[in-house]
């Protein structure tokens, strides 16, 4: 009979109460409700007619069908900061392992539930990724780890240290080591938190382990420069970018900072009218090779037989002829041409692991002049600099006999290193094992001790992802279970008692205020930093260049271009999984991968000529290496000889959204002397007999010669602009109607999207899903075609199936001014604002579905199912935790009704308010969009289009702008801008 | 009497008028056959499997069908249409006939306008349950209300389509059950035991066969008819807008209209005949239902399949003529030669080559011919609205939402759960109504005169 409140989950299941003050409202409150005691002493006449009363009451309510009423309780005591129902940002920052994203949390009534862009930020502009999107959701994933534990039974946070210090002291008296592994730390206060714990252990060491390892990029520059960093890529000062399986949009080393700068040099909005020019060799198709204006499918191990040549064409246009050079198995004349007329204003890129690749690229780029041009040593990258031989050091270490402790912070190397059985086993004879993570996984399974530590959300950090710029990250919420920062553990256990946000303040304090030319005083240039979320620094690495010019030559005698006709497999990192350590989002897992749309699991792709000579169709289930089964997708663009599998599926200790589904192909890379090689040579494949439906959203990849997606090449833009988008005045000459036009009144709401600038990373998507509640419906739905997206990409290709163009095409609801859809609804749930928004009332929706079938761009979702509080669809939202994520300000929806994007009506309406209260009119830009804030490249707009000056207005009369499917007179508050490519005649082939 | 010189006898088999009543009535007043049970059992279990079904769809949700996000619409809509179609065919029947005074109908029509009344019925079921919030349905009635008040959107084919449908089932129960006054009250007055009478005379409204009486029913039946022939129309003409005001390709044509109302009066004539074929075989009514009679049916099927095929090949001509891509694509790549080729052939041969066969005498004067052919023309209507519904909507304007469509075993189960309810309508009517119209078929008897026996 005891109501029972509580203010955390923590509190909730553990039953104790926050404080002796809310204990003491409780009580307070407990007085109004009828006691145990109460209840069960006899009842009294007064008792019958009160109960009588009220039963009668009772069932008189129950029997109207009312729905139960949750009564909200407000605060007796108001923090300052909150306003009940208005949203407070945060400045924070996204560090996932060596991802990295300046973001502005959005945290409502105590609970952050959103995640935004920082637009302070130099480095990443505003922009985010899916994952920095979805990661919100992390945070209230009931798989998180909730407590300390010590062989699976929970142990109290002073217990664990002063066991775990114990141990560190036995094995460094017996002379042994602790090795502490870590992703790369690129925060300077943890790095000196892990100093710290080593001047207190001198035995502890310190190693980075990355599970998609680039540890030859570095030692290659160390090689040909001496320099061990990596460099800045400077995409927006580069005529000609060449890149070499290196996915440089998508997924590395920092792809929201390469597609910013990248965009901003192709762009053709605000007047520019010039373009870098985009050469992309890869072997499967990634979305860096989708914008490519000239792609080439290559094997990855033929990679290093390419760059040789060019390297040797090069040197032979220099005049500096080298013999021995291997012959390229693809056309590469084009490409030393370009390069030579490009010189210093180049840019080559490998995104492999092989050292002579690397080596290779260097001596390119050094040949060519773009050391210090387009390549900036100065402002090098920390984001991701482990070498993998570190590792393969541990590996020895732990079998060496000697006593051995392990600090595992993050990673996670029984799933992910290609060694991770053995290590599994090299463990067990550890004498301490202990993790730290925020969630369950395989590698936890295997240690002594697991310290919980807190969501990024929960903690504060900092982080230097590149030489100068400095980013905190503040807590926007308590710690939802007893978990601790993983740097405070390293801090107990290195005898400092201080909290990691006075030890961060004491590192800003004597390293980087001193830097910094601020006048004012700490306390302001801290709370400033904090606010803004960045801080910038004029800084520069010290360079001493120690150049290796004969090292080309050197490594080009030991490449042999033999000709190799067995199958290859290679993998690749998928731009919504990863590495895999997100994988319990089911946000991640069901956002469609850009180029296959495919969600729930991995998939060999394999290209059309490959899967038609065996007689593979999509969803034929393949064996390979007899290790792994998985299901063929045919995937155009993909190189003949080789099948490409993304990493991070096929966990076993995750959580029950990453559990079982897809393969690990951790296990099947090589290694080539330390170096971990993401493509082997397949010994064996074979059709299991089975054939599996494939969980894609989109089945069929031509446009049918339809005017959809609009292109244009750059020469021809420049002649005429509206070239490639001709129909457009064609169609808007044809506009004839009997209706009046349609009237707005103040405010017109419209988009522009550039198809241009899209690179179909879907950031947008999961922004939208997380800003409008968007439920998650499972492998098997979007199988049956169910996805609820409000936003969706369709992808196209075009022309020759082996290596095709592709087309980004967002789309969301198009807010059509004639729409199709509102005049067949029959109880008007859908209809027109006075605005131009096309909105649905979920209350008014009957559900017949006719507004689906007459939407000619099929942007409705039907509630199919109950998606909330439904065991069937046990995702984020079947969990109380789970629904913290909820936007309060967007309905969740009912079964049986339609839904569809609105334009983010909630955030209109509030910025509208507080313009209003401020009495002015709305400024231009100040209302973004959820898909418009995620977009790392700004090639979503949103705006007011009765306003000339605004930017959809601008954007709407550009020559390259038209409407989706225009023709049929919908009048779309949308507009598209063509894509426009920079082909050259001479090379296309 | 009426003599009817060209088609023959009407009635064969000397008969008088108490013979009428008694060859009429005698079925419904002895023990029903074995057959009787065996079907009555089928159809429960049929109509079982569709409560299920009906039962997975409100509790689960729209998610136990195959529909999707591109294809919305599927077995539900096409059964629904299909059922309408078939339920035009009583009416139109009657009230065709019966303005053109072709007595011909008087053996057929009771039976025509019941199968109307249980297809409708069945029709129904389709619409309420495709509404994703059936227990909302009342959205969709327009009377002023507390909610605003919130109207509806008269724009909208979907609220046509309930007005259209709430008003054919209304008018044409009305004059299925008045035109069996007359019956009703032989039955009473032949009625054995008293609770019979009783029932059968509280549905007889008290009828005694004065002229006075007799006068009302005529005048009452050319008004109801004269409504009804409106309605025939136009219930098809609406059902056809819910495609005809959409933009997809395929849907937004001006032929619909007609196109549906001739196809709706295909499907049910078919359905007739199929039904009188079994009545007359079940029942040995073979005097009342004669060949003539088919043969009269089987004329008019031939007609209106030309009418189809013309229909389609107009279609097809004028999606070519229109030059619209879309459309081109839509009939070309996804119907004609496309994946959907099956089903529009199987629609193409079952309505507009096969009837062709009744040119032939010796096809039109066999029964069994004549009950295969009209099976066909029913699935050939069935998949019309398969063409129509699911064609269109699995490939239309952006080819990244292209997808298939398959029913699941829920779909499945309404279907065959109409079926059982559709079957057991017309048993119950078989036992417990004239299933020919007494009264009016004693109008055609040529009295005196011998007839070959048959």
């Amino acid at each position: 009979m005891e109501n029972k409140y509580w203010r955390s989950v923590d509190e909730l299941q553990n039953g104790k109460p926050i404080d002796s003050e809310l204990e003491e409202i409780n009580h307070k409150e407990d007085v109004l409700h009828l006691s145990e005691k109460q209840i069960n002493t006899p009842a009294s006449r007064r008792d019958f007619l009160k109960f009588m009363g009220f039963s009668v009451t009772a069932a008189s309510l129950a029997a109207a069908c009312e729905r139960p009423v949750t009564k909200a309780i407000p605060y007796l005591i108001k923090p300052e900061e909150i306003i009940p129902g208005k949203s407070s940002y945060y400045a924070s920052t996204y560090m996932e392992g060596s991802d990295y994203c300046s973001i502005l949390v959005k945290v409502r009534d105590g609970r952050p539930i959103k995640i935004e862009g920082n637009e302070l930020s130099t480095f990443t502009k505003g922009g985010t990724s899916a994952r920095v999107q979805a990661s919100v959701l992390s945070l209230y994933d009931s798989a998180r780890l909730q407590t300390p534990t010590h062989l699976g039974k929970q142990i109290s946070w002073e217990q664990l240290d002063k066991e775990i210090i114990a141990k560190i002291q036995e094995i460094q008296t017996a002379g042994g080591a602790t090795t502490l592994v870590t992703p790369t730390i690129y925060s300077p206060s943890t790095r000196a938190a892990i100093d710290a714990l080593i001047k207190s252990f001198p035995s502890v060491k310190h190693i980075v382990y990355e599970p998609i390892s680039i540890s030859a990029l570095v030692q290659a520059n160390k090689q040909s420069f001496g320099i061990s960093a990596i460099p800045d890529y400077r995409f927006q000062d580069a005529d000609l970018i060449v890149g070499f399986n290196a996915d440089f949009l998508g997924t590395w080393i920092a792809p929201i900072n390469y597609a910013t700068r990248y965009m901003d040099k192709r762009r053709l909005t605000e007047g520019q009218k010039t373009m870098s020019r985009h050469i992309q060799f890869e072997t499967t198709m990634t979305i860096t090779g989708s914008k490519a204006d000239k792609r080439q499918p290559i094997r990855a191990s033929d990679e290093k037989i390419i760059l040789a040549a060019l390297y040797g064409k090069l040197s032979e246009k220099l005049g500096k002829a080298i013999s021995g050079v291997p012959e390229s198995p693809v056309k590469i004349d084009f490409l030393a041409e370009e390069l030579f007329a490009a010189q210093g204003k180049s840019l080559v890129l490998s995104g492999s692991n092989e050292l002579e690749c690397q080596i290779l690229v260097n001596a390119i780029n050094l040949l060519l002049g773009n050391i210090g041009e387009t390549i900036d040593f100065a402002h090098s990258v920390n984001l991701k600099k482990n070498d993998d031989a570190e590792f393969a050091q541990l590996m020895e270490q732990l079998n060496s006999g000697k006593p051995q402790g392990v600090i595992i912070f993050h990673a996670n190397p029984v799933y992910d290193s290609p060694v991770g059985a053995k290590f599994l086993e090299s463990i067990q004879k550890a004498a301490l094992t202990v993790g730290i993570y925020d969630r369950l996984n395989e590698t936890s399974a295997a240690l002594q001790y697991l310290c919980a530590t807190n969501h990024y959300l929960e903690s504060w950090n900092d982080a230097e992802p590149t030489t100068g710029l400095y980013s905190l990250a503040q807590p926007t919420i308590q710690p939802i279970f007893d978990t601790r920062h993983f740097q405070e553990s390293l801090l107990r256990w290195a005898g400092n008692t201080q909290a990691y946000y006075d030890f961060i303040r004491a590192t800003w304090l004597t390293k980087l205020y001193p830097k910094s030319d601020s006048e004012a005083s700490f306390e302001t240039f801290w709370n400033k930093a904090l606010q803004d979320g960045v801080l910038e620094i004029a800084e520069k690495d010290e360079l001493k260049f120690a150049y290796n010019p004969k090292i080309a030559e050197e490594v080009i005698p030991k490449i042999k271009a033999e000709k190799n006709d067995s199958l290859e497999i290679h993998f690749f990192e998928s731009i919504a999984i990863g590495s895999g350590s997100q994988s319990n989002n089911p946000w991640l897992q069901e956002l469609p991968d850009p180029i296959s749309k495919m969600t729930w699991e991995n998939y060999a792709a394999v290209s059309p000529k490959l899967a038609k000579e065996k007689g593979w169709q999509n969803g034929t289930v393949i064996s390979i290496n007899r290790k792994i089964n998985v299901p063929v997708v045919i995937q155009p663009g993909q190189n003949y000889d080789s099948i490409s599998v993304s990493y991070g599926y096929g966990h076993s200790n995750m959580g029950k959204v990453a559990d079982g589904i897809g393969v690990n192909v951790f296990p099947l890379q090589s290694v080539d002397g330390t170096s971990v090689l993401n493509f082997v040579t397949i010994t064996n494949y074979a059709p299991t007999g089975e054939v599996v439906k494939l969980a894609q959203t989109q089945e069929h990849n031509s446009m049918e010669g339809r005017p959809i997606a609009r292109e244009s090449s750059l020469e021809e833009y420049l002649k005429n602009p509206s070239s490639g988008n001709e129909l457009h005045e064609e169609f808007e000459k044809k506009h004839l109607t009997l209706y009046d036009d349609p009237q707005f009144d103040g405010y017109q709401w419209g988009m522009s999207v550039d198809l241009n600038s899209c690179i179909g990373c879907g950031a947008c998507i999961i922004g939208c899903q997380s800003e409008n509640n968007i439920p998650v419906v499972g492998k098997k739905q979007v199988t049956n075609r169910r996805i609820m997206h409000w936003l969706r990409i369709d992808r196209y290709y075009s022309e020759n199936p082996d290596n095709p163009k592709v087309f980004h095409q967002p789309v969301m609801c198009q807010h059509c001014s004639q729409a199709p859809c509102e005049n067949v609804c029959p109880v008007s749930a859908t209809n027109h604002s006075n605005e131009g928004l096309n909105q649905m009332a979920y209350n008014r929706c009957i559900g017949t579905k006719y507004c689906i079938n007459n939407c000619p761009y099929k942007v409705r979702r039907f509630n199919w199912f109950r998606y909330v509080t439904n065991k069937a669809f046990s995702y984020n939202m079947n969990e109380d935790l789970g629904r913290m994520v909820l936007n309060p300000d967007v309905t969740v929806r009912e079964r049986g009704v339609v839904e569809k994007c609105s334009f983010c009506v909630q955030r209109i309406q509030d910025k509208k308010l507080n313009a209003k209260l401020e009495n002015r009119p709305l400024r231009d830009g100040e209302l973004q969009t959820a898909c418009m804030q995620a977009c790392p490249t700004k090639a979503i707009r949103f705006g007011n289009l009765k306003d000339p000056k605004s930017e959809v207005s601008i954007l709407k009369k550009d020559a390259r702008n038209y409407h989706l499917l225009e023709d049929l007179h919908t009048l779309p508050s949308v507009g598209y801008l063509t894509i426009i490519r920079n082909d050259k005649e001479e090379s296309k082939s | 009497m009426y003599k009817t010189e060209v088609r023959g006898a009407l009635i064969t088999g000397d008969k008088d008028f108490k013979q009428i009543s008694t060859d009429i009535i005698q079925h419904m007043e002895g023990k029903p056959p074995l057959w009787w049970y065996i079907a009555l059992g089928i159809a429960l279990i049929a109509a079982s499997v569709g409560m299920w079904a009906i039962f997975t769809t409100v509790a689960v949700g729209l998610g136990t069908w195959g529909v999707n996000n591109s294809v919305a619409w599927g077995w539900e809509i096409i059964n629904f249409v299909w059922w309408i179609g078939i339920g035009h065919a009583g009416t139109a029947f009657s009230i065709f006939l019966l303005i053109l005074r072709q007595k011909w109908r008087t053996s057929i029509n009771r039976a025509a306008e019941a199968m109307t009344v249980f297809a409708v019925i069945c029709a129904a079921i389709f619409p309420a349950l495709h509404m994703g919030r059936v227990w909302l349905a009342f959205y969709i009635i327009p009377y002023p209300n507390t909610r605003g008040p919130l109207w509806v959107n008269f724009n909208s084919p979907l609220f046509w389509d309930f007005i259209a449908i709430s008003s054919y089932l209304l008018i044409s129960a009305s004059f299925w059950y008045l035109g069996m006054l007359p019956d009703f009250a032989t039955i009473r007055d032949r009625a054995k035991s008293k609770m019979k009478k009783a029932i059968y005379g509280l549905l007889a409204m008290g009828w005694d066969g004065s002229t006075k009486n007799w006068l009302r029913f005529e005048s009452l039946a050319f008004v109801l008819g004269g409504i009804a022939a409106v309605l025939v129309v136009s219930v098809h003409s609406i059902v056809s807008t819910d495609f005809a005001v959409g933009v997809e390709p395929g849907w937004h044509a001006t032929i619909f209209p007609p196109y549906f109302v001739v196809g709706a009066i295909f499907s049910g004539f078919a359905m007739v005949m199929t039904l009188m074929i079994l009545i007359r075989k079940l029942y040995k009514l073979g005097d009342y239902v004669t060949d003539s009679h088919l043969t009269a049916i089987a004329k008019i099927l031939t007609f209106i399949s030309l009418i189809m095929g013309t229909a389609y090949l107009t279609e097809v001509f004028v999606a070519w003529y229109s030059g619209s891509p879309y459309e081109m694509h839509t009939f070309f790549k996804t119907r004609i030669f496309g994946p959907y080729a099956f089903e529009f052939w199987a629609m193409f041969i079952c309505n507009a080559v096969i009837p062709q066969l009744f040119w032939f005498k010796k096809i039109r004067s066999k029964i069994w011919w004549m009950f295969v052919i009209s099976l066909f023309i029913n699935v050939g209507m069935w998949y019309e609205r398969y063409n129509i519904v699911v064609t269109t909507l699995a490939q239309d304007f952006l080819p990244s939402n292209w997808t298939t469509y398959h029913p699941t075993s829920v779909e499945i189960g309404i279907y065959v759960g109409t079926l059982g309810i559709f079957s057991i309508g017309v048993l119950l009517f078989f036992r417990y109504v004239p299933m020919i119209a007494i009264s009016e078929v004693k109008t055609v008897l040529r009295l005196g005169k011998k007839t070959k026996a048959h």
